[in-house]
C-alpha cells in the first residue's frame, strides 16, 4: 500500500542523505521525497511517499525513528490528512488548438504561468492522482517537459506535528 | 562574570576531552591530517596511545577492549586511507552493536570536496555502518561533539560513532569546557518497558508447558546477566544463548542447553522448534539463528524484549513485544513473577525437560577421541580445562570460531569475543590485544585458523611493543575450513580456492616478530603445549596445531532448513539408525 510519511529532522548537512541512504540500503521503496526547512530554521520537514506491506512500512517507520537526526516520524495514513503536489508542465501548442489546452487547464484548476508562440507553461497543484489525470488528459505528443515537486502532506484538524 | 575558561587549540581540546571523558586507551595510527593531534598527544600522559600496525587492527583492538570492559573503545586514524582501512572494523562493531568512537582526520575545511591529497568522504563512506557520524566544522563544536559521540555510542542500543575532524579545526583555538551532559531532543533511548506488556508476558510465561528462553548479545551489552540468571533460575526453564550471548548464562549450568542456530546443539534447536512459549531477550532473530523463517518456532507464542524497536518484528512476528532496556524489563518481570510464582506448577514442565534430556543424550558434539591426528574440538576443550573456563577468548571466523563457541563453556559474560554479525576474518589477534590491554593480568586466548590468522598478523608487532602477552591457538587444517565444509556439502566436493597453499612457517613467523612459536602435530602433545604456553605468562605465543583436515562442524542447519532439520555427524547418524 502507498503510505505518506512525514518527518521532522535536524536541519543538518547530511541529514537528507541519511534518510535517502537508509531507503536504498534497506531496499525500501521511495516514490517521492520532498524536504525544506520549517518555521524553525533548525528543523526540516520531509515528506516521503513509499510503498510496502504493513510489515515493511512498520520497519521503515522504526528505522527512520532510529536515525539520530530524526526528531519525529508520522505515518499520515494513520490520520486524516491532506496531500498536495506541485507540477510545472510545458505543453506544445503548435499542433493543438491553444483553446483546447486552456480549457483543460481550467477544468483542472491550473494556471498558465508562461506563454510563448508555441508553448504554454502550466502550474498545477493537487493530489498525485489529479496531476496524473491531467497528464493523461493531454495528448501525449504535446507534453514537452514535466516537473513535479513530489508530495507534501499535512494532517487535518487542530493538532500540528511538532518537535 | 563567569570565570575565565581556558583557551585551547583543537588538538589539545581533543586530548583534554578524551581525558575528561575518562578514556585511558586510544588505538591509533598517525598521518598528515592528524599530526596536530599527535603532537598534542605527545605532550600529555592522561591517555595512553597504542600504536597499531594497520587501522583495521586499531578498530578491532578497540572493539575487543569494548566487548571485554563494557566501556567504549576509542580509535584515531588519519584521513583517506586511514579512514578506509578502519571501515571494516567499524562495520564489525556496527553489526554487533559495540560502542566505539572513531576519530578520523580530514583535509582542511577549505579543501573538502577538491579531491585533495588523502581526501575521502569519510562521513559518506561510514554512514551505512555507524550509529551516527559527525563532521566537526568549527573548533567551538569540538568538545560538545565528542561528548555527544560518546553518549550516542554507549546509550540505548550501542554502536560505533565516527567523528571526522578537518586538520585546520585542530589548529584553531577556542575556550574549552567539557559538557557534563548533552541534551539531544531527537535522541532519547527508552529504558522502561510498558507495564501492561510486561504483565502480559508474565502471564504467558507462567502458563507455558514447553517454554524456551532464547537470549543474546543484548543481555551482555545491557549488563543484565545477573537478572537473566535470576529470571531463569526462578522459572526453572531451559535456556539457549546465541553466538553473541554466550556467557550471559552459565554454560555449565544444567538449565543451559547450549548455543542455538546454524551450528547450535541438537537439544537447543529441537527445543526451539517444539516450544510453546519463546522468551526472546536481547536478540535480533538473525538468519544464522532462525534458519528458514517459514519453519521457525511453528507452535510458539513469542515474547520479545529489546531496547531497539526496529529489532522487534523485523524478521519474525511477535505476540508480546516489549521495548525497553533489558535490565529494567527483566527486573520488572522478575518482580511480577515473584508475586505470582506460587501459581507456577513446576511439574507441568517435567515432560518437557524429559524430552530435552533425551535430545541431549544424543551428544551431538561428540567427536573421535581415539586418533592421534589432532581434533580441533579437543584443543579447545583442553584450553577450557587448563584455563578453568576463566580466560578471555577471542576468535576469528570459520570452523574454529564455531568450535570455540561449542567447546569453550563460558560461564561469565564478556569473556567470549568474536565477530558474529559481520564475520570478519582478522578480528581475533587485534581483539585479543585490546582485551589484554584492558586486563593485563588475565589470560587472553585467540582461537584462529591459518587463513584468518594472517589477515591481521601485523599486530604481532604491536603485541611486542606493548608487551601484550596473548596466546594464539591456530587450528591449522590447511583449508579455509568453513568454505571447504560448504563445498563438501553443497558443491559436490569441488574445493574451489579453499586450499591454503604456500603457508608460511608459523613458528619462524612468531619468532621473527619476537614471540614464541610452537608447532603441535599429535593429540598427545596438545595438553603439554597449552600448559607451556600459559606458563609463559607475559609472552605472546603462537601455537600452530596441525589438525584433522576434513573435520566438519556439526550439527549444521543448511540453507532453507528449519531448526529440526540438522545435519548430524556421520557417527551420530549411524548410532541413531
Ligand atoms: C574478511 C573475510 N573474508 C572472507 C570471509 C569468508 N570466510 C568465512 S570462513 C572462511 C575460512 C576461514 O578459514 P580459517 O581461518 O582457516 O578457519 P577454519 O574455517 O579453517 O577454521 C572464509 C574465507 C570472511 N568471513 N571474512
Amino acid at each position: 500500500m502507498r503510505h505518506i510519511i512525514s518527518l521532522l529532522m535536524d536541519n543538518e548537512a547530511g541529514a537528507l542523505s541519511r534518510v535517502a541512504g537508509l531507503f536504498s540500503a534497506r531496499a525500501f521503496n521511495i516514490e517521492s521525497l520532498t524536504v525544506a526547512p520549517t518555521e524553525d530554521p533548525d528543523v526540516s520537514r520531509m515528506t516521503v511517499v513509499t510503498n510496502g506491506s504493513d510489515a515493511i512500512v512498520e520497519q521503515i517507520m522504526k528505522q527512520l525513528n532510529k536515525l539520530i537526526d530524526v526528531i519525529k516520524v508520522v505515518d499520515l495514513n494513520d490520520t486524516r490528512h491532506i496531500e498536495r503536489e506541485l507540477m510545472l508542465i510545458k505543453v506544445s501548442t503548435k499542433k493543438a488548438a491553444r483553446d483546447e489546452v486552456r480549457c483543460l487547464v481550467d477544468i483542472f484548476r491550473g494556471r498558465i504561468i508562461d506563454v510563448t508562440e508555441n508553448t504554454y507553461t502550466v502550474e498545477m497543484t493537487g493530489t498525485c492522482d489529479k496531476l496524473d489525470a491531467f497528464i493523461e488528459a493531454l495528448d501525449h505528443d504535446l507534453i514537452l517537459e514535466v516537473v513535479r515537486s513530489g508530495v507534501s502532506g499535512i494532517s487535518r484538524g487542530d493538532k500540528p506535528i511538532q518537535s | 562574570m563567569a570565570k575565565n575558561k581556558e583557551i585551547l587549540r583543537g588538538a589539545d581540546i581533543f586530548c583534554r576531552a578524551l581525558k575528561d571523558e575518562g578514556v585511558k586507551h586510544l588505538f591509533g595510527y598517525p598521518g598528515g591530517a592528524v599530526l596536530h593531534i599527535y603532537d598534542a598527544l605527545y605532550k600529555q600522559d592522561a591517555v595512553e596511545h597504542i600504536l597499531v600496525r594497520h587501522e583495521q587492527g586499531a578498530t578491532h583492538a578497540a572493539d575487543g577492549y569494548a566487548r571485554a570492559t563494557g566501556k567504549p573503545g576509542v580509535v584515531l586514524v588519519t584521513s583517506g586511507p586511514g579512514a578506509t582501512n578502519a571501515v571494516t572494523g567499524i562495520a564489525t562493531a556496527y553489526l554487533d552493536s559495540i560502542p566505539l568512537v572513531v576519530f578520523t582526520g580530514q583535509v582542511p575545511r577549505a579543501m573538502i570536496g577538491n579531491d585533495a591529497f588523502q581526501e575521502v568522504d569519510s562521513i559518506g563512506i561510514t554512514r551505512p555502518c555507524v550509529k551516527h557520524n559527525f563532521l566537526v566544522k568549527d573548533v567551538k563544536d569540538l568538545a560538545t561533539t565528542i561528548k555527544k559521540a560518546f553518549y550516542i555510542a554507549t546509550s540505548g542500543r550501542p554502536g560505533p560513532v565516527v567523528v571526522d575532524i578537518p586538520k585546520d579545526v585542530t589548529a584553531d583555538s577556542c575556550e574549552y569546557e567539557y559538557p557534563k551532559t548533552v541534551v539531544m531532543p531527537s535522541y532519547k533511548p527508552v529504558l522502561k518497558g510498558h507495564p501492561g506488556q510486561i504483565k502480559k508476558a508474565a502471564d504467558l510465561i507462567l502458563a507455558a508447558k514447553k517454554p524456551m528462553i532464547y537470549s543474546g548479545g543484548g543481555v551482555i551489552l545491557g549488563e543484565s546477566s545477573k537478572e537473566l540468571r535470576e529470571f531463569t533460575k526462578l522459572l526453572g526453564y531451559p535456556i539457549t544463548n546465541t553466538l553473541m550471548g554466550l556467557g550471559a548464562y552459565k554454560a555449565t549450568d544444567k538449565q543451559f542447553v547450549g548455543m542455538l542456530g546454524m551450528h547450535g546443539t541438537y537439544e537447543a534447536n529441537m527445543a526451539m522448534h517444539q516450544c510453546d512459549v519463546l522468551i526472546a531477550i536481547g536478540v535480533r532473530f538473525d538468519d544464522r539463528v532462525t534458519g528458514d523463517l517459514e519453519k521457525f518456532c511453528p507452535n510458539a507464542k513469542i515474547i520479545h524484549i529489546d531496547v531497539d524497536p526496529s529489532s522487534i518484528a523485523k524478521n519474525v512476528p511477535v505476540d508480546v513485544p516489549i521495548v525497553g532496556d533489558v535490565k529494567h524489563v527483566l527486573k520488572d518481570l522478575i518482580g511480577l513473577l515473584k508475586a505470582d510464582i506460587k501459581n507456577l506448577d513446576k511439574k507441568v514442565i517435567k515432560p518437557w525437560w524429559k524430552q530435552i534430556d533425551e535430545w541431549r543424550a544424543i551428544d551431538c558434539l561428540k567427536f573421535d577421541r581415539t586418533t592421534d591426528v589432532i581434533k580441533p574440538q579437543y584443543v579447545i576443550e583442553k584450553l577450557w580445562e587448563l584455563t578453568k573456563g576463566d580466560a578471555y577468548v577471542t576468535s576469528d571466523v570459520g570452523q574454529h570460531q564455531m568450535w570455540a563457541a561449542q567447546f569453550y563453556k563460558f560461564d561469565k559474560p564478556r569473556r567470549w569475543i568474536n565477530s558474529g554479525g559481520l564475520g570478519t576474518m582478522g578480528f581475533g589477534i587485534p581483539a585479543a590485544m585490546g582485551v589484554k590491554m584492558a586486563f593485563p593480568d588475565e589470560t587472553v586466548a585467540c582461537i584462529s585458523g591459518e587463513a584468518s590468522l594472517v589477515m591481521c598478523i601485523q599486530e604481532l608487532s604491536t603485541c611486542l611493543q606493548y608487551n601484550t602477552g596473548i596466546k594464539i591457538l591456530s587450528l591449522n587444517n590447511r583449508y579455509m575450513g568453513m568454505v571447504r565444509q560448504w563445498q563438501e556439502f553443497f558443491y559436490d566436493k569441488r574445493y574451489s580456492h579453499s586450499y591454503m597453499e604456500a603457508l608460511p612457517d608459523f613458528v619462524k613467523m612468531a619468532e621473527s616478530y619476537g614471540h614464541v612459536g610452537m608447532r603441535i602435530e599429535k593429540t598427545s602433545d596438545v595438553e603439554g603445549a597449552i600448559k607451556e604456553a600459559l606458563a609463559l605468562k607475559d609472552r605472546t605465543v603462537l601455537m600452530d596445531f596441525v589438525t584433522d583436515q576434513t573435520e566438519n562442524v556439526y550439527p549444521m542447519i543448511g540453507a532453507g532448513k528449519g531448526h529440526h532439520e540438522m545435519h548430524l555427524s556421520t557417527d551420530i547418524k549411524r548410532e541413531l539408525a
